[in-house]
Protein backbone atom coordinates (compact mmCIF):
# COMPACT_ATOMS: atom_id res chain seq x y z
CA UNK A 1 0.00 0.00 0.00
CA UNK A 2 2.64 1.89 0.85
CA UNK A 3 4.93 2.06 -2.10
CA UNK A 4 1.93 2.50 -3.97
CA UNK A 5 1.72 5.86 -2.56
CA UNK A 6 5.29 6.11 -3.42
CA UNK A 7 4.55 6.00 -7.58
CA UNK A 8 4.48 9.35 -9.55
CA UNK A 9 4.36 7.61 -12.86
CA UNK A 10 3.95 4.02 -14.22
CA UNK A 11 3.81 2.57 -17.41
CA UNK A 12 1.99 -0.62 -18.19
CA UNK A 13 3.01 -2.14 -20.98
CA UNK A 14 3.37 0.63 -22.98
CA UNK A 15 4.09 2.06 -26.94
CA UNK A 16 4.11 4.43 -29.58
CA UNK A 17 3.87 3.99 -33.20
CA UNK A 18 4.10 6.37 -36.17
CA UNK A 19 3.17 5.47 -39.40
CA UNK A 20 2.45 1.96 -38.29
CA UNK A 21 6.13 1.47 -37.28
CA UNK A 22 6.74 1.41 -33.53
CA UNK A 23 9.08 3.84 -31.69
CA UNK A 24 8.92 1.95 -28.60
CA UNK A 25 6.94 -0.80 -27.69
CA UNK A 26 5.99 -2.96 -24.44
CA UNK A 27 7.35 -0.57 -21.88
CA UNK A 28 7.20 -1.30 -18.46
CA UNK A 29 8.64 1.02 -15.47
CA UNK A 30 7.37 3.09 -12.56
CA UNK A 31 9.48 5.98 -11.03
CA UNK A 32 9.03 6.57 -6.88
CA UNK A 33 9.32 9.73 -4.99
CA UNK A 34 13.03 9.82 -3.93
CA UNK A 35 13.95 7.32 -6.56
CA UNK A 36 16.37 8.02 -9.78
CA UNK A 37 15.18 5.40 -12.74
CA UNK A 38 17.71 5.76 -15.63
CA UNK A 39 17.16 4.74 -19.34
CA UNK A 40 20.28 3.46 -21.28
CA UNK A 41 19.87 2.15 -24.80
CA UNK A 42 21.42 3.26 -28.82
CA UNK A 43 20.33 5.89 -30.78
CA UNK A 44 17.15 5.49 -32.15
CA UNK A 45 15.89 2.93 -29.11
CA UNK A 46 12.93 4.86 -27.86
CA UNK A 47 14.30 6.41 -24.93
CA UNK A 48 13.32 9.67 -25.31
CA UNK A 49 9.80 8.54 -26.63
CA UNK A 50 9.03 6.92 -23.38
CA UNK A 51 9.74 9.72 -21.64
CA UNK A 52 7.51 11.45 -24.18
CA UNK A 53 4.99 8.60 -23.13
CA UNK A 54 5.37 8.83 -19.17
CA UNK A 55 4.73 13.02 -19.61
CA UNK A 56 1.91 12.59 -21.99
CA UNK A 57 3.01 14.29 -25.06
CA UNK A 58 2.52 11.20 -26.94
CA UNK A 59 -1.45 10.49 -26.09
CA UNK A 60 -2.76 7.81 -28.87
CA UNK A 61 -0.47 4.98 -27.31
CA UNK A 62 -0.47 1.47 -26.44
CA UNK A 63 -1.01 -0.17 -22.87
CA UNK A 64 -1.37 2.87 -19.26
CA UNK A 65 0.61 5.44 -18.17
CA UNK A 66 -0.87 6.15 -14.56
CA UNK A 67 0.48 9.53 -13.69
CA UNK A 68 -0.12 10.61 -9.79
CA UNK A 69 1.39 14.10 -9.83
CA UNK A 70 0.71 17.44 -12.17
CA UNK A 71 4.14 18.94 -10.48
CA UNK A 72 6.39 18.31 -13.32
CA UNK A 73 9.70 19.56 -14.18
CA UNK A 74 11.14 18.46 -17.95
CA UNK A 75 14.64 18.93 -19.83
CA UNK A 76 13.95 18.08 -23.45
CA UNK A 77 16.79 16.68 -25.40
CA UNK A 78 16.18 18.82 -28.77
CA UNK A 79 14.49 22.12 -28.07
CA UNK A 80 13.84 24.54 -30.93
CA UNK A 81 12.98 28.03 -29.68
CA UNK A 82 12.24 30.16 -32.54
CA UNK A 83 14.52 33.42 -32.04
CA UNK A 84 11.42 35.93 -33.72
CA UNK A 85 10.45 36.18 -29.72
CA UNK A 86 12.95 38.33 -27.90
CA UNK A 87 13.62 36.00 -24.67
CA UNK A 88 15.62 36.28 -21.80
CA UNK A 89 16.90 33.62 -19.33
CA UNK A 90 14.87 35.52 -16.71
CA UNK A 91 11.68 35.71 -18.65
CA UNK A 92 12.54 31.49 -19.50
CA UNK A 93 12.38 31.02 -16.08
CA UNK A 94 9.20 31.78 -15.65
CA UNK A 95 7.81 30.18 -18.50
CA UNK A 96 5.05 27.86 -16.97
CA UNK A 97 5.22 28.85 -13.44
CA UNK A 98 5.26 31.81 -11.71
CA UNK A 99 8.52 32.09 -9.25
CA UNK A 100 9.90 35.00 -7.24
CA UNK A 101 12.71 36.58 -7.59
CA UNK A 102 14.83 34.71 -5.05
CA UNK A 103 13.76 31.12 -6.32
CA UNK A 104 15.00 32.34 -9.49
CA UNK A 105 18.23 33.24 -7.91
CA UNK A 106 18.80 30.46 -6.23
CA UNK A 107 18.01 27.79 -8.85
CA UNK A 108 20.31 29.78 -11.29
CA UNK A 109 22.94 29.49 -8.84
CA UNK A 110 22.46 25.64 -8.14
CA UNK A 111 23.27 25.24 -11.86
CA UNK A 112 25.93 27.90 -11.82
CA UNK A 113 24.63 30.56 -14.63
CA UNK A 114 23.39 33.14 -12.38
CA UNK A 115 25.38 35.81 -14.16
CA UNK A 116 23.54 34.96 -17.20
CA UNK A 117 20.16 35.99 -16.04
CA UNK A 118 19.64 39.04 -18.20
CA UNK A 119 21.40 37.64 -21.20
CA UNK A 120 18.71 36.94 -24.52
CA UNK A 121 18.23 33.04 -24.35
CA UNK A 122 19.56 33.36 -28.12
CA UNK A 123 23.01 34.63 -26.95
CA UNK A 124 23.69 31.65 -24.39
CA UNK A 125 26.44 28.92 -25.96
CA UNK A 126 25.07 24.84 -25.58
CA UNK A 127 26.31 24.18 -22.78
CA UNK A 128 25.19 27.46 -20.72
CA UNK A 129 21.42 26.38 -22.62
CA UNK A 130 21.49 23.28 -20.91
CA UNK A 131 22.18 24.88 -17.27
CA UNK A 132 19.30 27.09 -18.13
CA UNK A 133 17.17 24.24 -18.83
CA UNK A 134 18.24 22.52 -15.90
CA UNK A 135 17.83 25.68 -13.83
CA UNK A 136 14.30 25.81 -14.93
CA UNK A 137 13.00 22.09 -14.34
CA UNK A 138 14.30 22.45 -10.64
CA UNK A 139 12.86 25.89 -9.76
CA UNK A 140 9.53 25.01 -9.43
CA UNK A 141 10.20 22.18 -7.20
CA UNK A 142 8.59 19.29 -9.07
CA UNK A 143 7.41 15.91 -7.64
CA UNK A 144 8.61 14.23 -10.52
CA UNK A 145 11.52 15.40 -12.94
CA UNK A 146 12.36 13.89 -16.51
CA UNK A 147 15.77 14.65 -17.76
CA UNK A 148 16.68 13.83 -21.21
CA UNK A 149 20.59 14.15 -21.78
CA UNK A 150 20.77 17.08 -19.49
CA UNK A 151 23.92 17.29 -19.36
CA UNK A 152 24.81 17.47 -23.27
CA UNK A 153 27.26 20.07 -24.15
CA UNK A 154 28.41 20.81 -20.98
CA UNK A 155 31.89 20.74 -20.15
CA UNK A 156 33.57 17.73 -18.59
CA UNK A 157 33.88 19.22 -14.78
CA UNK A 158 30.20 20.85 -14.87
CA UNK A 159 28.66 17.36 -15.93
CA UNK A 160 29.99 15.44 -12.81
CA UNK A 161 28.59 18.96 -11.11
CA UNK A 162 25.39 18.71 -12.36
CA UNK A 163 24.91 15.16 -11.65
CA UNK A 164 26.01 15.01 -8.57
CA UNK A 165 23.41 18.37 -8.26
CA UNK A 166 20.73 16.09 -9.86
CA UNK A 167 20.91 13.20 -7.11
CA UNK A 168 21.23 15.99 -4.64
CA UNK A 169 17.81 17.21 -5.84
CA UNK A 170 16.33 13.91 -5.63
CA UNK A 171 17.25 13.58 -1.59
CA UNK A 172 16.44 17.21 -0.86
CA UNK A 173 13.02 17.37 -2.61
CA UNK A 174 12.11 13.52 -2.44
CA UNK A 175 11.58 14.19 -6.14
CA UNK A 176 11.21 11.18 -8.56
CA UNK A 177 13.89 11.71 -11.46
CA UNK A 178 13.46 9.60 -14.84
CA UNK A 179 16.83 10.33 -16.43
CA UNK A 180 18.06 9.51 -20.15
CA UNK A 181 22.07 9.56 -20.17
CA UNK A 182 24.47 8.13 -22.32
CA UNK A 183 27.59 8.49 -19.59
CA UNK A 184 27.60 4.96 -18.19
CA UNK A 185 29.51 6.20 -15.51
CA UNK A 186 27.61 8.28 -13.51
CA UNK A 187 23.99 6.53 -14.67
CA UNK A 188 25.70 3.82 -12.01
CA UNK A 189 26.80 5.65 -9.55
CA UNK A 190 23.67 7.90 -8.99
CA UNK A 191 20.54 5.12 -10.38
CA UNK A 192 18.62 3.43 -8.22
CA UNK A 193 17.42 1.43 -11.44
CA UNK A 194 18.02 1.07 -14.89
CA UNK A 195 16.18 0.48 -17.81
CA UNK A 196 18.03 -0.77 -21.15
CA UNK A 197 16.07 -0.04 -24.23
CA UNK A 198 16.26 -1.14 -27.45
CA UNK A 199 12.76 -0.80 -29.10
CA UNK A 200 11.40 -2.60 -26.06
CA UNK A 201 13.00 -3.09 -22.26
CA UNK A 202 15.69 -5.54 -23.21
CA UNK A 203 16.68 -5.33 -19.30
CA UNK A 204 16.14 -3.84 -16.30
CA UNK A 205 17.12 -3.96 -12.68
CA UNK A 206 19.69 -2.33 -10.63
CA UNK A 207 22.95 -1.30 -12.24
CA UNK A 208 24.77 -4.13 -11.15
CA UNK A 209 22.48 -6.70 -12.27
CA UNK A 210 21.97 -4.93 -15.15
CA UNK A 211 25.72 -5.00 -16.03
CA UNK A 212 25.72 -8.42 -15.50
CA UNK A 213 22.61 -8.55 -18.06
CA UNK A 214 23.89 -11.02 -21.09
CA UNK A 215 21.55 -8.56 -23.96
CA UNK A 216 23.35 -6.01 -22.25
CA UNK A 217 26.73 -7.08 -22.51
CA UNK A 218 25.34 -7.71 -26.45
CA UNK A 219 24.22 -4.43 -27.10
CA UNK A 220 26.49 -1.95 -25.25
CA UNK A 221 29.75 -4.43 -25.73
CA UNK A 222 32.06 -5.77 -23.25
CA UNK A 223 33.75 -2.57 -22.39
CA UNK A 224 30.72 -1.16 -21.53
CA UNK A 225 30.15 -4.11 -18.78
CA UNK A 226 33.68 -3.51 -17.58
CA UNK A 227 32.69 0.18 -17.11
CA UNK A 228 30.48 -1.13 -14.31
CA UNK A 229 32.28 -3.75 -13.11
CA UNK A 230 35.24 -1.46 -11.96
CA UNK A 231 32.34 1.04 -10.59
CA UNK A 232 31.22 -1.90 -8.50
CA UNK A 233 34.53 -1.97 -6.45
CA UNK A 234 34.58 1.48 -5.67
CA UNK A 235 31.03 1.63 -4.58
CA UNK A 236 30.48 0.97 -0.17
CA UNK A 237 27.04 -0.47 -0.88
CA UNK A 238 25.18 -2.38 -3.22
CA UNK A 239 21.54 -1.64 -4.24
CA UNK A 240 19.09 -4.27 -3.82
CA UNK A 241 16.69 -4.73 -6.54
CA UNK A 242 13.67 -3.52 -3.85
CA UNK A 243 16.01 -0.48 -4.43
CA UNK A 244 17.18 -0.87 -0.72
CA UNK A 245 20.88 0.10 -0.22
CA UNK A 246 22.88 -1.80 2.02
CA UNK A 247 26.41 -0.80 3.54
CA UNK A 248 29.54 -3.59 2.64
CA UNK B 1 -18.24 64.80 -29.04
CA UNK B 2 -19.02 61.21 -31.40
CA UNK B 3 -20.82 63.46 -33.90
CA UNK B 4 -18.17 64.21 -36.20
CA UNK B 5 -16.45 61.38 -38.07
CA UNK B 6 -13.43 61.62 -37.65
CA UNK B 7 -13.65 61.63 -33.60
CA UNK B 8 -15.52 58.78 -34.02
CA UNK B 9 -12.94 57.34 -36.39
CA UNK B 10 -9.97 58.31 -33.98
CA UNK B 11 -11.68 56.13 -31.29
CA UNK B 12 -12.49 52.93 -33.24
CA UNK B 13 -9.14 52.88 -34.43
CA UNK B 14 -7.38 53.34 -30.96
CA UNK B 15 -8.90 50.74 -29.96
CA UNK B 16 -8.51 48.33 -32.58
CA UNK B 17 -4.73 49.46 -32.08
CA UNK B 18 -4.57 48.19 -28.73
CA UNK B 19 -6.20 45.09 -28.96
CA UNK B 20 -3.91 44.42 -32.56
CA UNK B 21 -0.96 45.08 -30.37
CA UNK B 22 -0.89 41.81 -28.07
CA UNK B 23 -2.51 39.48 -30.64
CA UNK B 24 0.24 41.38 -33.35
CA UNK B 25 2.96 39.79 -31.11
CA UNK B 26 1.80 36.11 -31.20
CA UNK B 27 0.67 36.54 -34.84
CA UNK B 28 4.33 36.56 -35.13
CA UNK B 29 5.79 34.71 -32.70
CA UNK B 30 3.63 31.48 -33.85
CA UNK B 31 4.23 32.42 -37.25
CA UNK B 32 0.62 33.11 -37.90
CA UNK B 33 0.66 36.19 -40.67
CA UNK B 34 -0.80 33.92 -43.49
CA UNK B 35 -3.20 32.71 -41.06
CA UNK B 36 -4.51 35.91 -40.10
CA UNK B 37 -5.12 36.34 -44.23
CA UNK B 38 -6.86 33.61 -44.46
CA UNK B 39 -9.44 34.32 -41.76
CA UNK B 40 -9.42 37.74 -43.11
CA UNK B 41 -10.27 36.66 -46.59
CA UNK B 42 -13.38 34.61 -45.08
CA UNK B 43 -14.15 37.82 -43.65
CA UNK B 44 -15.99 39.25 -46.85
CA UNK B 45 -18.34 35.72 -47.05
CA UNK B 46 -19.24 36.89 -43.16
CA UNK B 47 -19.86 40.48 -44.55
CA UNK B 48 -22.10 39.14 -47.58
CA UNK B 49 -24.28 36.51 -45.06
CA UNK B 50 -24.76 39.75 -42.81
CA UNK B 51 -26.18 41.67 -45.76
CA UNK B 52 -28.37 39.00 -47.39
CA UNK B 53 -29.90 38.04 -43.78
CA UNK B 54 -29.87 41.12 -42.41
CA UNK B 55 -27.22 40.18 -39.33
CA UNK B 56 -24.82 42.32 -37.40
CA UNK B 57 -21.61 42.26 -39.34
CA UNK B 58 -19.28 41.90 -36.57
CA UNK B 59 -21.08 38.65 -35.48
CA UNK B 60 -21.09 37.19 -38.86
CA UNK B 61 -18.08 37.89 -39.72
CA UNK B 62 -16.84 36.22 -36.13
CA UNK B 63 -18.76 32.68 -37.06
CA UNK B 64 -17.68 32.38 -41.09
CA UNK B 65 -13.89 33.77 -39.63
CA UNK B 66 -14.56 30.69 -36.86
CA UNK B 67 -15.80 28.59 -38.66
CA UNK B 68 -12.95 28.35 -41.16
CA UNK B 69 -10.33 28.38 -38.64
CA UNK B 70 -12.14 25.41 -36.96
CA UNK B 71 -11.97 23.68 -40.35
CA UNK B 72 -8.80 24.44 -40.77
CA UNK B 73 -7.46 23.01 -37.34
CA UNK B 74 -9.96 19.84 -38.54
CA UNK B 75 -8.44 19.54 -42.07
CA UNK B 76 -4.80 19.61 -40.55
CA UNK B 77 -5.40 16.51 -38.39
CA UNK B 78 -7.00 14.67 -41.52
CA UNK B 79 -5.12 15.31 -44.73
CA UNK B 80 -1.50 15.30 -45.40
CA UNK B 81 -0.94 18.76 -47.16
CA UNK B 82 0.76 21.39 -45.81
CA UNK B 83 -0.12 24.10 -43.77
CA UNK B 84 0.27 26.68 -46.21
CA UNK B 85 -1.61 24.95 -48.67
CA UNK B 86 -4.46 24.68 -46.62
CA UNK B 87 -4.38 27.94 -45.71
CA UNK B 88 -4.54 29.31 -49.51
CA UNK B 89 -7.09 26.86 -49.96
CA UNK B 90 -9.14 28.22 -47.48
CA UNK B 91 -8.24 32.00 -48.21
CA UNK B 92 -9.00 31.98 -51.91
CA UNK B 93 -12.33 29.48 -51.80
CA UNK B 94 -13.52 31.84 -49.42
CA UNK B 95 -12.87 35.09 -50.48
CA UNK B 96 -14.05 33.93 -54.23
CA UNK B 97 -17.29 32.31 -52.79
CA UNK B 98 -17.66 35.54 -50.84
CA UNK B 99 -17.71 37.62 -54.19
CA UNK B 100 -19.66 34.72 -56.10
CA UNK B 101 -22.54 35.22 -53.28
CA UNK B 102 -22.29 39.26 -53.96
CA UNK B 103 -23.03 38.40 -57.58
CA UNK B 104 -26.37 36.85 -56.70
CA UNK B 105 -27.05 39.71 -54.25
CA UNK B 106 -27.74 42.38 -56.43
CA UNK B 107 -30.42 43.84 -55.02
CA UNK B 108 -27.52 45.22 -52.65
CA UNK B 109 -25.69 48.02 -53.64
CA UNK B 110 -21.77 47.13 -51.58
CA UNK B 111 -19.14 49.49 -51.14
CA UNK B 112 -16.45 46.89 -52.31
CA UNK B 113 -13.64 49.31 -51.71
CA UNK B 114 -14.80 50.17 -48.42
CA UNK B 115 -14.94 46.54 -47.49
CA UNK B 116 -11.22 45.50 -48.57
CA UNK B 117 -9.50 49.00 -47.50
CA UNK B 118 -11.99 50.42 -44.73
CA UNK B 119 -14.13 53.30 -44.64
CA UNK B 120 -14.16 55.89 -41.53
CA UNK B 121 -17.19 57.40 -42.89
CA UNK B 122 -18.81 54.21 -42.26
CA UNK B 123 -17.79 54.20 -38.65
CA UNK B 124 -21.03 54.59 -36.20
CA UNK B 125 -21.77 54.98 -32.70
CA UNK B 126 -22.43 51.07 -32.20
CA UNK B 127 -19.22 50.03 -33.96
CA UNK B 128 -17.12 52.02 -31.60
CA UNK B 129 -19.22 50.01 -29.00
CA UNK B 130 -18.71 46.89 -30.44
CA UNK B 131 -14.72 47.58 -31.01
CA UNK B 132 -14.14 48.68 -27.24
CA UNK B 133 -16.95 45.96 -25.31
CA UNK B 134 -15.53 43.04 -27.81
CA UNK B 135 -11.66 44.74 -27.67
CA UNK B 136 -11.49 44.63 -23.95
CA UNK B 137 -13.12 40.97 -23.71
CA UNK B 138 -11.00 39.73 -25.94
CA UNK B 139 -7.52 41.00 -24.07
CA UNK B 140 -9.68 39.81 -20.38
CA UNK B 141 -9.13 36.15 -22.43
CA UNK B 142 -5.91 36.92 -23.90
CA UNK B 143 -4.75 37.78 -20.62
CA UNK B 144 -6.62 34.46 -19.11
CA UNK B 145 -4.88 32.18 -21.47
CA UNK B 146 -1.36 33.98 -21.41
CA UNK B 147 0.84 31.60 -19.46
CA UNK B 148 -0.39 28.57 -21.75
CA UNK B 149 -0.15 30.29 -24.89
CA UNK B 150 2.95 32.02 -24.42
CA UNK B 151 4.67 28.43 -22.85
CA UNK B 152 3.46 26.77 -25.65
CA UNK B 153 4.73 29.32 -28.28
CA UNK B 154 8.02 29.06 -26.85
CA UNK B 155 8.23 25.11 -26.88
CA UNK B 156 4.88 23.14 -27.15
CA UNK B 157 6.75 19.87 -25.55
CA UNK B 158 7.36 21.96 -22.36
CA UNK B 159 4.41 23.43 -22.18
CA UNK B 160 2.08 19.77 -22.64
CA UNK B 161 4.80 17.94 -19.85
CA UNK B 162 4.12 20.39 -17.55
CA UNK B 163 0.37 20.25 -17.83
CA UNK B 164 -0.35 23.88 -19.26
CA UNK B 165 -3.01 22.28 -21.93
CA UNK B 166 -1.39 24.00 -24.96
CA UNK B 167 -4.07 22.76 -27.54
CA UNK B 168 -7.04 24.24 -25.94
CA UNK B 169 -4.82 27.60 -25.34
CA UNK B 170 -4.40 27.33 -29.09
CA UNK B 171 -7.73 26.93 -30.05
CA UNK B 172 -9.13 29.73 -28.05
CA UNK B 173 -6.38 32.07 -29.15
CA UNK B 174 -7.86 31.24 -33.05
CA UNK B 175 -11.59 32.16 -31.87
CA UNK B 176 -9.95 35.47 -30.62
CA UNK B 177 -8.23 35.85 -33.84
CA UNK B 178 -11.24 35.32 -35.54
CA UNK B 179 -12.94 37.97 -33.00
CA UNK B 180 -10.36 40.84 -33.87
CA UNK B 181 -11.02 40.78 -37.25
CA UNK B 182 -14.57 41.13 -36.83
CA UNK B 183 -14.42 44.10 -35.00
CA UNK B 184 -11.53 45.72 -36.72
CA UNK B 185 -13.17 45.03 -40.44
CA UNK B 186 -14.65 48.61 -40.67
CA UNK B 187 -12.19 50.24 -39.83
CA UNK B 188 -8.72 48.96 -41.43
CA UNK B 189 -10.66 46.47 -44.59
CA UNK B 190 -10.65 43.18 -44.56
CA UNK B 191 -6.98 43.10 -47.08
CA UNK B 192 -5.23 45.00 -44.48
CA UNK B 193 -6.18 43.80 -41.15
CA UNK B 194 -3.57 41.53 -41.61
CA UNK B 195 -1.07 44.64 -41.57
CA UNK B 196 -2.50 46.02 -38.79
CA UNK B 197 -1.82 42.95 -36.71
CA UNK B 198 1.75 42.62 -37.92
CA UNK B 199 3.82 45.83 -38.61
CA UNK B 200 3.33 47.27 -35.24
CA UNK B 201 4.65 44.22 -33.59
CA UNK B 202 7.16 43.81 -36.23
CA UNK B 203 8.12 47.19 -35.32
CA UNK B 204 8.14 46.22 -31.72
CA UNK B 205 10.38 42.94 -32.25
CA UNK B 206 13.26 45.77 -33.37
CA UNK B 207 13.87 48.03 -30.32
CA UNK B 208 12.69 45.32 -28.13
CA UNK B 209 14.47 42.64 -25.47
CA UNK B 210 11.38 40.72 -23.65
CA UNK B 211 8.00 39.52 -24.85
CA UNK B 212 6.55 42.47 -21.95
CA UNK B 213 8.39 45.09 -24.10
CA UNK B 214 7.57 43.91 -27.31
CA UNK B 215 3.96 44.16 -26.25
CA UNK B 216 3.83 47.02 -24.25
CA UNK B 217 5.58 49.05 -27.96
CA UNK B 218 3.45 47.00 -30.30
CA UNK B 219 0.78 49.02 -29.32
CA UNK B 220 2.31 52.22 -28.94
CA UNK B 221 2.88 51.64 -32.33
CA UNK B 222 -0.48 50.88 -33.08
CA UNK B 223 -1.75 54.04 -31.63
CA UNK B 224 0.79 56.32 -33.25
CA UNK B 225 -0.35 54.36 -36.78
CA UNK B 226 -4.17 54.92 -36.53
CA UNK B 227 -3.76 58.64 -35.04
CA UNK B 228 -0.95 59.32 -37.95
CA UNK B 229 -2.67 57.70 -40.41
CA UNK B 230 -6.11 59.01 -39.40
CA UNK B 231 -4.87 62.60 -39.66
CA UNK B 232 -2.84 62.01 -42.75
CA UNK B 233 -6.18 60.45 -44.22
CA UNK B 234 -8.10 63.79 -43.52
CA UNK B 235 -5.34 65.97 -44.79
CA UNK B 236 -4.67 64.07 -48.25
CA UNK B 237 -8.15 62.68 -48.75
CA UNK B 238 -6.99 59.22 -48.76
CA UNK B 239 -8.98 55.91 -47.58
CA UNK B 240 -8.50 55.23 -43.81
CA UNK B 241 -7.03 51.72 -43.99
CA UNK B 242 -4.39 52.35 -46.33
CA UNK B 243 -3.27 55.46 -44.49
CA UNK B 244 -3.06 53.45 -40.94
CA UNK B 245 -1.39 50.64 -42.17
CA UNK B 246 1.25 53.41 -44.55
CA UNK B 247 2.18 55.00 -40.93
CA UNK B 248 2.58 51.70 -38.85
CA UNK B 249 5.32 51.28 -42.14
CA UNK B 250 6.58 54.12 -41.73
CA UNK B 251 7.45 53.26 -38.41
CA UNK B 252 8.76 50.05 -39.04
CA UNK B 253 11.21 51.76 -40.88
CA UNK B 254 12.41 54.09 -38.26
CA UNK B 255 12.64 51.28 -35.49
CA UNK B 256 15.37 49.78 -38.61
CA UNK B 257 17.41 52.60 -37.86
CA UNK B 258 17.32 52.09 -34.15
CA UNK B 259 18.77 48.22 -34.75
CA UNK B 260 21.21 49.68 -37.07
CA UNK B 261 22.31 51.68 -33.98
CA UNK B 262 22.38 49.36 -31.41
CA UNK B 263 24.64 47.29 -34.04
CA UNK B 264 27.13 49.90 -34.44
CA UNK B 265 27.33 50.51 -30.24
CA UNK B 266 27.72 46.66 -29.95
CA UNK B 267 30.72 46.73 -32.17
Amino acid sequence: MNSDQNILVKLKDAGFKINDKWLVKGVSLQVEKGKIVTLIGPNGSGKSTTAKIALGIYKKIDGSVEKNTDKIGYVPQKISIDWTLPLRVYDFMLLTENLDEETINHALSLTGVTHLKNKNLGDLSGGEFQRVLLARAISKKPELLVLDEPVQGVDFTGEIALYELIKKISDELNCGILLISHDLHTVMSATDHVVCLNGHVCCSGSPIDVAKNNEYKALFGEQASQILSRYEHRHDHVHTSEGEIKKN
Amino acid sequence: MFDDFFIRALVAGLGVAIVTGPLGCFVIWRRLSYFGDTLSHSALLGVTLAYSMELNIALSVFIISSLIALTLIHLQKRTNLPGDALLGLLAHSSLAVGLVVIGFLTFIRFDIMGLLFGDILAVTVRDIFIIWVGGALILLVLKLIWKPLFASTVNYELAEAEGLNPDRAKAIFTILMAGIIAISIKMVGLLLITGMLIIPAAMARNISDSPQKMVVYSIIGGLLSVILGLFSSLEFNTSSGPSIIAAALFLFILSLFNIKQSIKLKN
